[in-house]
């Protein structure tokens, strides 16, 4: 047994190290590092970088402008990705939406909406929660009925994360209300978001910033051709997804960057006279995490070497998430400690910026990345998997 | 032992839990938040009203000559209903500090109005580097022609923009960080060499970055004796901390109200989701948490009306802040999971809450910071 990246992965990974040193914007990944809002210039504008490398969308099939990479490097290049500082990618295109299309689409799909998703023409968001339907996502209940050649569309989605910014959605609706188990009534359909009859509302979250919607459907009415898949089968499409979104919610590069820029900020601050990283105290909780860390990135390593082998995902996923969102969350509350009393300070009341823009962003961050246990699963529903799945209980 | 509140405690905590239903409402709260001012003067009224301006303040100057014990209902009812008005700041504070430590002029000429509301104080103190420790001020204070003149910076006041008079502290000798040297002196918020940044702080408050570029004051501006100042901020900054921990019980009752109402009400997969055992275990821990975080709140405000020896008194706040402190982190984080994606919303008024929970983790010290004081006071 080896732990360590053979050679030849070493080389993938020193390569896509030097290609991001050289062609991520340092503008962006300022913005990164410093918690900054992303516009949708600096979401697209990486999205497009990559995509004239080549390399948005590494786990497409090659004649659709995949890489061609195996498991372990399209692992190396994300986690290089987020260690780089670059801008996250919106996964609701290419991780969500495509995968399903080129599993399910019909040909015709494919030709129309992929080769947009690569080059990053269109912005999608993902039309899944509805005000009674998060964790208990079957029972959702915007419909869709049909209409000559249309589906008309009535009902509400929310925590729509990035609506206000998007082109298209895909949805989860119910054709079939009659039906006795409810996940069997549901069909998948991507909507234009231009489409009449869509109402996008801004909700508010506790970091005052801008990312979730609700978005309201009034007889919107949806081309028969935009439905993936057969009527009723949205739920197949919808459970072949949650695959896909759990593959990379350990964020190791992510979290390395972080814990570093925590030593690096614990370092700057300073406690009884001497600088805060010195303090037993609170070295002793960043251990903590660093070393949680670390074996985090092992589990996702023999993880991804099952995959290698050729196993399908199994409930082991869920622990990379619960693991992966409780050591962001870690990183994020020990940034806030480390900031100390004048963390607390948002900013001038005349709306000036702060003198310190990065000691003003920890708190709304600290509040922000709560989400990460509750969205993609909560982590209570990833429990269930494991318990239900992994374990037979 | 009698754990029973006084006839008085009794009467004050009704009333005030009247004034909140009436006056103090989330949506209120909301708009007061948003105001220019971020408090608001109908309610400071009430409050002066109530009584509560002069709860703490000596029967000689209008006051009700009560203690932290007697603050308890209060101090819940603010962290309760997230109110955000400058109490803690000028009564508990800036009043504490001309009481316990000011002299009969400054007594007479303050303490009435403060409790009447015609006057607010703040207590101009934390430093950039300073962290938690109160010893740490660089702020000088000069003798000059029989008076002070004081140059230096205070960071985050917190309801500095909102006062009429500050309490601020200043080093007359010595170094940074000395024990010794300490100076407090009171002066108009307004007066010559004095510039303001009002401030938002995350948690919905308001504070200020206050600068004194040679502000000249009385020799009748100092409070109590030159250089010695370090045991009565102690003092009083061990009182206002048994308070907030008394704040944060109340602000732990309201987030643990609103969880528990919503496990029972919000549905998925057909049932109340407090119906799952996984999380009826975790509400049941937070209801144990309260019941901790109440008893060692109790416990520190006991300590800073009773307790003679300083040494005891300041290890049994940071005992309180240390413990409570963990519970405001342990709560606020649980309040918003059981919640789920409708905890995040800023439109719940959880994480408000939340957001209070957080920042009283961290007010007058962390729980590092106590948990060393503790120790080093065992």
């Amino acid at each position: 047994m080896d732990l360590d990246y053979s050679p030849d992965e070493r080389s993938f990974r020193d390569h896509v190290r030097g290609w991001l040193h050289d062609h991520l914007p340092a503008a962006m990944r300022d913005k990164v590092v410093r918690y900054a809002p992303l516009d949708r210039d600096d979401l697209l504008g990486w999205h497009r970088i990559l995509a004239d490398q080549g390399w948005i969308a590494p786990s497409w099939p090659r004649e659709w402008g995949g890489t061609g990479w195996s498991v372990v490097q399209r692992y190396i290049f994300e986690e290089e990705c987020g260690y780089a500082g670059a801008p996250p990618l919106i996964p609701f295109g290419l991780a969500m939406c495509a995968p399903v299309l080129l599993e399910f689409g019909s040909d015709a799909q494919r030709r129309r909406f992929l080769p947009r998703i690569y080059r990053g023409d269109d912005i999608w968001c993902q039309g899944y929660s509805e005000p009674g339907s998060g964790s208990d996502l079957a029972s959702l209940r915007t419909s869709a009925v049909r209409r000559g050649e249309h589906y008309v569309v009535n009902g509400q989605k929310t925590w729509t994360t990035i609506a206000h910014l998007a082109d298209w959605t895909f949805c989860l609706v119910r054709t079939d209300a009659a039906i006795e188990r409810k996940r069997d009534g549901i069909s998948f359909l991507l909507i234009d978001m231009k489409t009449p009859g869509i109402t996008v509302r801004p909700l508010p979250l506790m970091d005052g910033r801008h990312e979730v919607n609700e978005v309201f459907f009034d007889d919107v009415e949806v081309p028969l051709e935009n439905r993936v898949h057969d009527e009723g089968k949205g739920w197949t499409v919808a459970k072949y997804l949650l695959g896909h979104e759990r593959m990379n919610t350990a964020r190791i590069g992510t979290s390395r960057r972080e814990l570093g820029r925590l030593k690096a900020f614990a370092a700057e601050q300073r406690k009884n006279g001497k600088p805060l990283i010195e303090d037993p105290r609170f070295r002793d909780k960043l251990s903590r995490v660093e070393i949680e860390l670390m074996a985090l990135a092992i589990t996702n390593l023999r993880f991804l070497d099952q995959l290698n082998g050729g196993r399908t995902p199994g409930a082991e996923v869920s622990l990379l998430k619960i693991k992966g969102t409780e050591i962001q969350q870690a990183l994020t509350e020990l940034m806030l400690e480390a900031g100390g009393p004048l963390a607390q300070v948002l900013g001038p009341v005349d709306g000036t910026m702060p003198d310190d823009d990065f000691l003003a962003a920890l708190a709304p961050r600290y509040c922000n990345m709560r989400k990460t246990t509750i969205y993609a699963g909560s982590n209570e529903i990833q429990r269930n998997i494991i318990a239900r799945h992994a374990l037979g209980l | 032992m009698n754990l029973d509140p006084s006839e008085e405690q009794r009467l004050l905590a009704a009333s005030i839990e009247r004034f909140v239903e009436r006056d103090y409402a989330f949506e209120t709260r909301r708009r007061i938040v948003a105001s220019p001012d971020g408090y608001s003067q109908d309610i400071w009224r009430t409050m002066s009203e109530l009584g509560v301006l002069g709860l703490l303040l000596p029967n000689a100057y209008g006051g009700f000559g009560g203690g932290a014990m007697d603050a308890v209902s209060l101090m819940q009812a603010i962290g309760g209903a997230l109110i955000v008005e400058p109490w803690l700041a000028s009564v508990a504070l800036g009043a504490q500090l001309v009481a316990r430590g000011g002299s009969d002029e400054q007594q007479r000429r303050i303490l009435p109005a403060v409790s009447e509301g015609r006057l607010k104080l703040a207590f101009a103190h934390a430093e950039r580097p300073a962290r938690y420790t109160l010893a740490h001020v660089a702020t000088r204070a000069r003798a000059d022609a029989g008076g002070y003149v004081l140059s230096g910076v205070k960071r985050a006041v917190p309801h500095g923009a909102g006062a009429d008079l500050l309490v601020v502290s200043t080093r007359t000798d010595g170094g940074d960080s000395d024990a010794e040297g300490l100076s407090l002196f009171v002066v108009e918020r307004d007066a010559p060499g004095i510039a303001l940044t009002a401030l938002r702080m995350f948690d919905g408050t308001r504070a200020a970055d206050i600068a004194f570029d040679e502000v000249r004051v009385s020799a009748q501006a100092l409070i109590g004796a030159p250089d010695r100042a370090l045991m009565l901020i102690e003092e009083v900054v061990d009182f206002a901390t048994a308070l907030i921990c008394a704040e944060a019980v109340g602000a732990i009752k309201s987030a643990n109200d609103a969880t528990l109402a919503y496990l029972k009400t919000r549905k998925q997969f057909g049932v109340a989701i407090g119906s799952f055992q996984a999380l009826q275990h975790r509400m049941v821990d937070m209801t144990i948490e309260y019941e901790q975080a109440k008893s060692i709140a109790l416990l520190a405000c006991s300590a800073v009306d009773t307790e003679r020896d300083s040494a005891v008194r300041s290890r049994t706040v940071s005992a309180a802040k240390a413990r409570i402190a963990d519970a405001c982190r342990k709560i606020s984080q649980e309040s918003i999971q059981l919640h789920g994606g409708m905890g995040m919303s800023d439109e719940v008024k959880v994480s408000h809450t939340f957001r209070r929970l957080t920042a009283i983790a961290q007010q007058f010290g962390d729980a590092d910071h106590h948990l060393e004081r503790f120790a080093a006071l065992s």
